[in-house]
């Protein structure tokens, strides 16, 4: 808990950082830029969580583990989603959306 | 803790096993053709092991329960991939065995299907997160799996951001469930729950992030994409058992965590399921790679699952769980035809079936019945499934949405048999010639087909999954 801070200013970040991510989500068009919004995503909820916790529910800390879940399976997301992406600049060159779509409707 | 209350969770210690086993195969077996037989020789006894009857209850604490119902899904998802990984042994050995690639492939899946089932039998919502997250990034890695191609990266690197995407907005809604009701499991979230808009707003995210891994329509942007892109065998799992398990615990968390906002999500999904089906069906009708097509098809046939759910029953849980069994075969069924043309020609355009009639007469009767399958033509499995999915809306009196239903089953069977008039009646000089295909192929598509016809004319195993269905008390 931080003197002087509410929850209402911590769950407002974390709103922001999550309708960021969303936009960069949308409106990137490299590959490294969009797994970087994800992130952001990711990183809102995991501080959503650890502010409800420590401001409404301080008794048990399950929010608190939960967000220990959240890091730790986002880097084995990012993990494979590199991976991909090496494979794909092997491939292709580019890491630009525009040069990797094939597939059209 | 003892033996008998740890064996609850047979179906996950097997598949473990069997991950464990497939990895020291790759270490001491100098021949890598023999790993596929192994697979599926494991594979095969462990689904045989767990048609075992199992009693009902939870472990950790309430993490982990299972139920009759459970068990039963459970061993339909272990037929649906006993049966992908035979169609996919002839793939493996053509295309993955030169590059050494073998038993990673049987480690992929199987640990996405150990990743579904802890996600089915979750009691808590770190358990469901974990086991989403289990049983999609293995997916993702399969969906990449041919990586000398552009395609198949092209396919993994959508499924991966898109679920991603997708887990956040899940982790999202799930952080406000929890500050409404202070706690992560089911049972205490459904007593506290209430009606409120943080909830509405809690539910509806929860609500979007697992409509992304069943492709509900304004979720759907991915799937056409990755179901192009992917390897034939990976798409026929994506199609099928994701979606199924998908689709399973969407039910529970509908019916079992949320039911005080019951009045919200009925409309939610009464408008969902329309959208769903219109534009499944109509992008179907312009298509012309096979896989693209069955990416819609699958869309559309999402849209009725959605049916089910309106009346908030019995009768919808087993309405569902019986279309996803009879779903999952027809699937596999019309696949191995892909994969077994695909893989003998590299076609997988339409044009290019025609006049297949006549020179595979018996592929052709095979992707027929599974395309009538799910079309709902009636001798064939498909129209029951689709049948008591309308039962189950038209219960509560939504007429109207069933009336939308049949339209769009009309719309839908111009587009399959769009497929089998190229194979039954055009006449081609160049079409694709006599192939043989393996063995294991043409086992897991006949026992497939078998399984869709015998499931057409017996009805006994519909009121064996009716007489589970209870879970509501």
């Amino acid at each position: 808990m931080i003197l002087g801070v509410s929850i209402y200013e911590i769950l407002t970040l974390s709103t922001i950082i999550f309708f960021i991510g969303v936009y960069g989500f949308v409106t990137r068009k490299n590959l490294i830029g969009m797994l970087m919004a994800v992130e952001l995503i990711l990183n809102s909820t995991a501080l959503n969580f650890v502010a409800i916790n420590k401001y409404l529910y301080p008794d048990l800390i399950e929010g608190g583990i939960f967000s220990l879940f959240i890091i730790a399976i986002a880097a084995a997301e990012t993990a494979l989603a590199l991976a991909i992406i090496i494979n794909l600049y092997r491939l292709v060159m580019s890491l630009n959306t525009d040069n990797l779509e094939t597939m059209k409707n | 803790m003892n033996l008998d209350t740890f064996l609850l969770m047979r179906h996950e210690i097997g598949l473990t096993i069997i991950v464990l086993l497939l990895l020291l195969a790759d270490i001491f077996m100098e021949d890598k053709k023999k790993v596929n037989t192994v697979a599926v020789a494991l594979f095969a006894i462990y689904t045989a092991i767990g048609f075992v009857p199992m009693d009902s209850g939870e472990l950790f604490g309430g993490m982990f329960s299972t139920t009759p119902l459970i068990v039963a899904f459970k061993n339909i998802l272990n037929v649906g991939v006993l049966l992908i990984l035979m169609i996919s042994v002839s793939w493996v050995n053509k295309k993955m065995l030169p590059i050494n690639k073998v038993s990673e492939y049987y480690v992929l899946m199987v640990s996405s299907l150990l990743g579904m089932f802890f996600m089915i039998s979750a009691g808590n919502f770190l358990m469901l997160y974990i086991g989403l997250e289990l049983a999609t990034l293995p997916v993702a890695a399969l969906a990449s799996y041919d990586m000398f191609n552009r395609k198949s990266s092209e396919a993994g690197i959508k499924l991966i951001l898109s679920a991603a995407l997708s887990s956040g907005i899940l982790l999202f809604g799930i952080s406000i469930t929890y500050a409404i009701t202070g706690s992560m499991y089911f049972d205490i979230i459904a007593g506290n729950m209430g009606l409120s808009y943080l909830g509405i707003l809690g539910m509806v995210m929860v609500f979007a992030g697992i409509a992304f891994k069943v492709s509900l329509v304004p979720f759907h942007f991915w799937t056409a994409d990755v179901y192009e892109g992917a390897p034939t065998p990976v798409t026929s799992f994506l199609s099928v058992i994701s979606k199924g398990a998908a689709v399973f615990v969407l039910m529970i968390l509908l019916f079992k965590v949320f039911p005080d906002m019951k009045g919200i999500w009925i409309n939610l999904l009464y408008g969902l399921s329309i959208l769903t089906m219109f534009v499944g069906n109509l992008f179907a009708l312009r298509q012309t790679n096979l896989q693209r097509f069955m990416a819609f098809s699958s869309i559309a046939q999402a849209g009725f699952i959605l049916l089910g759910f309106l009346s908030v029953d019995e009768l919808a849980v087993s309405s569902i769980v019986y279309f996803i069994a009879i779903y999952i075969l027809s699937n596999i069924v019309v696949f191995g035809a892909i994969q077994a043309v695909g893989l003998a020609s590299g076609k997988y355009e339409m044009d290019d079936y025609t006049g297949l009639y006549r020179t595979n007469p018996k592929i052709s009767i095979v992707l027929m019945l599974g395309l009538f399958s799910l079309a709902g033509i009636p001798p064939i499995a498909g129209f029951f499934g689709k049948f008591f999915l309308y039962s189950a809306a038209a219960s509560q009196g939504y007429y109207m949405l069933v009336f939308i239903a049949v339209v769009n089953v009309t719309i839908s069977l111009y587009y399959y048999l769009k497929v089998i008039r190229a194979s039954w009646l055009r006449k081609s000089d160049d079409s694709i010639p006599y192939f043989e295909s393996d063995s294991f192929l043409k086992a897991g598509v006949l026992i497939a087909t078998v399984g869709l016809l015998i499931l057409g004319v017996a009805s006994p195993y519909y009121e064996y999954i009716y007489s589970l269905s209870n879970i509501f008390n």
